[in-house]
């Protein structure tokens, strides 16, 4: 029995101790905001927060999450409308949109721990976070808009 | 603006959607006493090639367009959305021509019906097939409108207007909101194309202008529903062990072991493909649980043994060579003109090279899956495709039932970029439905994703120029050879056949020219990637000119521009279809503006390049459009490559969004850096060797251009293609600028070789 909060809402898991968190949160409770796009910790769609720091879903097992916390997108701001948020649309960095959940949700960390984050800042903690689309420049430009810069 | 969820595929969905109820098909849709339009769709039909529309003169009856009671006004989206805006652009037409106040349009997505006309989002065609036709149902429900006020009021419809979601009649002040009108305007007759009248260009509001993207918020919010969220009641997941070498059959396994892992349920084999490979199933054995991880779990622990196939012995390394061999033998000919041997024999000067480009995958962030559910007799689907009608012919064939009876329901596509136009995954997922009796979710892992793609053709090109004292080309002979796409259909099939992508119609003038294509045989499945024969051809064909100029001591922008030579249109229709007007000539004096422009935009006059400092340039056309990009690349001691800065100019024709077109070739410029830099799927043992995205290299962000500036023309020539044309350009301006800044000229992708 495993009992942790998604989203700040108490849960209860009693299934594989070994399943990746991925699996639970978008099958198990059906919070599908976070995406599957590797199962390996190589492109970062799964990005979510557990305890607030950036961590990918597909490698967190369900054994490990015993009192933590985990926010998904979906749990970003209520009204999803968190300054990253607000600089996507703004700056339209979507194409496709798949990636991008797990793209705001590694930039969130990064400002949490860096408000005003450099070029090799952000370079570096969004090197793991693969968009096939290649909206690499706007997100640069969104988080640097986030952070209060003009972007 | 509102848009729905592009399918109904939450929780609370059902699986009763059915395609003909009391109301028809539209029934699904509108609700009652919603006032429907029934345009005229007139349906383009392509060459082979790719890139002539042909005026077929086809006309299919469809729906695009209707009013609500309350007058918010639907709009169908009817191509897929994966990335290029479509689902947005498209509707701004018809919304533009009927002057709806764009926050009460509610834009829906389309199941799959031929009724629309081409749901084939593929090839950059959405705009230039269906502009006219959305232009053309926004225009006759705004001329219904006014007549349905006119005939209220008692006063000649001349004297109505709409304007901004209602009529107005100027002479008595009178206005009605549409809502006001819905009913009367419903029972006006459909007006002819002919009687529409088509709004100036000075009154427009959405058409190149901005207008937020649909579904913006739902994705930056995780609300947006993609194909792996799709999800119905009692669904069950799959996920499928297909055969690892192409061709190859299940002969026997042993599933003991998989059904052991908690939450499996059972296993299924689907059955082996027949030749040729088409868009079915592969074949193999699925596990099935009440969750994805499960089926993962008992996948592994699968015991599957193959009976040997006829593509066992594929391998990369001996495949090139074949290649090469074959490009250095006459081909079949494509293009020819003057005589290119003679001038060869007397040619005081030749140049010759060599270019090759390896297999690619895909991969969208989004691995293939489709939530398919049979019951009596029929079956509905969920799925992130980008021809959904091709879904309800493959599900149909597969299934042994009516295309009728097969719905489909387009979610989001994470990506597409080609793969999702070949419906494989959503045969397994209806086959898997039939057979177990429940909905089933088909779960692509991105291993699977890899391994049972239809890859982009690995290509051999060889080149040969004759050129004059002053190093200008008086010979050209262009040879390819890659394995066919035709693969597909045709299990004979032995010719690449896309000359007409980059190779045979080179824009130069030169007076001895011949292009040719070698045979090449599939032994993988192959299927077209994101620009297609363009993306090997214009490495070849751009990296071989700059070849050329380098000798000739010239500068780049300055050689090219000679070589285009005058001003001219170069037909290149097959022989039959000359005999119609050609809306897309292949225009010289395009092809240099934008050469001019893009040389103009990044400043080239005044670039030196050197010491690991370098700028290079391609021109490009293709689908239609016209693009020039200039790269300029940082290459370090260690021969680490960077590339601060791309410029792009753009001839799209008649653009509609110029916010998603810009996007577009932004990210064609990263798509074009992962094909040039790393990517490459190669097979050894008929195996593919690359599993996941440490195998299978993409640009990440400190490895894409950090820069890319992109400048769209305004031009009213027809509308051509976004999607694609920015991709071709990037791998030979980037190999020609790193020759400029070391010396160094790359003959063969990606440049990192693992």
């Amino acid at each position: 029995m495993i009992r942790l909060t998604v989203n700040s809402g108490a849960k209860v898991f009693d299934g594989d101790p070994e399943m990746p968190l991925l699996w639970y949160l978008r099958d198990v409770i059906g919070t599908d905001g976070t995406k599957f796009g590797c199962g390996a910790g190589l492109c970062g769609a799964c990005t979510v927060h557990v305890n607030g720091r950036a961590a990918r879903a597909c490698q967190t097992r369900m054994q490990t999450l015993e009192g933590k916390s985990v926010t998904t997108i979906e749990g970003l701001s209520p009204q999803g409308n968190h300054p990253l948020q607000a600089a996507w649309i703004e700056l339209e960095v979507p194409q496709c949109g798949y990636c991008q959940s797990g793209q705001i949700m590694q930039a969130a960390a990064l400002l949490k721990d860096k408000p005003r984050p450099t070029d090799r800042d952000i370079e570096q903690a969004m090197q793991g976070n693969i968009c096939r689309c290649g909206t690499y420049q706007r997100i640069r430009a969104a988080i640097k808009r986030a952070a209060g810069g003009k972007a | 603006m509102k848009s729905t969820k592009s399918a109904a595929t939450k929780a609370t969905a059902t699986n009763s959607v059915s395609l003909v109820n009391r109301r028809g098909f539209l029934g699904t849709m509108f609700s009652a006493g919603a006032f429907v339009l029934a345009a005229r769709v007139p349906v383009f039909a392509q060459s082979a090639a790719g890139d002539y529309p042909v005026d077929q003169a086809a006309w299919h009856p469809s729906v695009y367009l209707g009013l609500e009671p309350d007058g918010t006004v639907l709009i169908v989206a009817h191509r897929s959305e994966m990335g290029t805006g479509i689902k947005t652009s498209l509707p701004a037409v018809a919304a533009e021509e009927l002057d709806a106040d764009w926050k009460r349009v509610k834009i829906v997505q389309a199941v799959g019906n031929e009724k629309y006309g081409s749901q084939d989002t593929d090839g950059s065609k959405s705009i230039r097939e269906f502009y006219q036709p959305l232009r053309e149902a926004g225009a006759a429900a705004r001329l219904m409108l006014e007549r349905a006020a006119a005939a209220n009021w008692n006063v000649p419809a001349s004297e109505c207007r709409v304007k901004n979601h209602a009529v107005a009649h100027e002479k008595s002040g009178r206005t009605a909101d549409f809502r006001e009108l819905v009913a009367l305007a419903a029972k006006q007759p459909v007006p002819n194309a002919d009687e529409l009248k088509f709004k100036p260009e000075s009154e427009y509001r959405y058409v190149g202008k901005p207008v937020q993207t649909a579904d913006l918020k739902d994705i930056v919010t995780g609300h947006g529903s993609f194909g792996q969220d799709a999800r119905v009641p009692g669904m069950v997941y799959a996920s499928i062990e297909r055969a690892p070498v192409f061709g190859s059959t299940v002969k026997s396994f042993d599933d003991s072991q998989a059904k052991k892992v908690p939450g499996v349920s059972q296993t299924a084999t689907i059955p082996a493909y027949a030749p040729p490979y088409g868009f079915q199933a592969l074949g193999g054995v699925a596990v099935i649980a009440d969750n994805t991880w499960a089926a993962l779990r008992g996948r592994g622990k699968l015991s599957v043994e193959w009976n040997q196939s006829e593509h066992a012995a594929h391998d990369s390394v001996a495949y090139r060579k074949l290649l090469e061999e074959t490009v250095l033998k006459p081909g079949r000919v494509e293009r020819n003109e003057g005589d290119v041997d003679k001038a060869f024999a007397s040619a005081a000067k030749t140049h010759e090279a060599a270019y090759y480009v390896p297999q690619l995958a895909h991969a969208p962030m989004e691995p293939p899956a489709a939530v398919a559910s049979f019951e009596n007799g029929k079956v509905t689907l969920w799925a992130p495709t980008q021809n959904p009608q091709a879904v309800q012919d493959t599900v149909a064939k597969a299934l042994g039932i009516k295309k009728e009876d097969v719905v489909c329901h387009v979610t989001l596509l994470g990506g597409g970029f080609g793969r999702k136009s070949k419906p494989d995954y959503c045969a397994e997922a209806a086959i898997l439905s039939k057979q177990i009796g429940k909905p089933v979710k088909v779960v692509w892992s991105r291993e699977d994703d890899l391994h049972f793609d239809y890859f982009h053709s690995v290509a051999a090109m060889y080149l040969k120029a004759a050129v004059d004292e002053k190093g200008r080309p008086t010979a050209w002979l262009g040879r390819s050879a890659y394995p066919p796409i035709g693969s597909q259909n045709d299990v004979k099939a032995r010719y690449g056949g896309l000359g007409m992508m980059g190779w045979a119609d080179v824009p130069w003038e030169i007076p001895n020219l011949r292009t040719e294509n070698g045979e090449a045989e599939a032994h993988t499945r192959i299927g077209w990637l994101r620009s297609v024969g363009n993306v090997f051809h214009a490495f070849g064909v751009h990296s071989f000119v700059d070849e050329l100029a380098a000798q000739a001591g010239r500068d780049r922008v300055e050689y090219l521009l000679e070589l285009i030579g005058s001003p001219r249109e170069i037909e290149l229709r097959p022989q039959e279809t000359r005999n119609r007007p050609n809306p897309y000539p292949l225009d010289t004096a395009r092809v240099k503006r934008v050469l001019e422009m893009v040389a103009d935009k990044s400043g080239w006059a005044k670039k030196k390049s050197g010491n690991g400092h370098g700028f290079g340039v391609a021109v490009h056309r293709s689908f239609l459009t016209y693009v020039a990009s200039v790269v300029e690349v940082e290459v370090d001691a260690k021969g680490n490559i960077r590339i601060p800065r791309v410029d792009t100019v753009v001839d799209a024709g008649k653009v509609v969004n110029f916010e998603r077109a810009t996007a577009q070739f932004e990210g064609a410029a990263v798509f074009g850096t992962s094909l040039t830099m790393m990517s490459q799927i190669t097979s050894a043992n008929g195996m593919i060797q690359q599993g996941n995205f440490h195998q299978y290299r993409v640009a990440r962000m400190s490895e894409a251009p950090l820069q890319t500036n992109i400048t769209i023309l305004k031009n009213d020539a027809p509308p051509a293609g976004i999607g694609e044309p920015g991709v071709p350009p990037i791998a030979p301006a980037i190999c020609n600028a790193i020759f400029a800044a070391t010396g160094k000229r790359i003959r063969e992708l990606p440049i990192q070789k693992s």
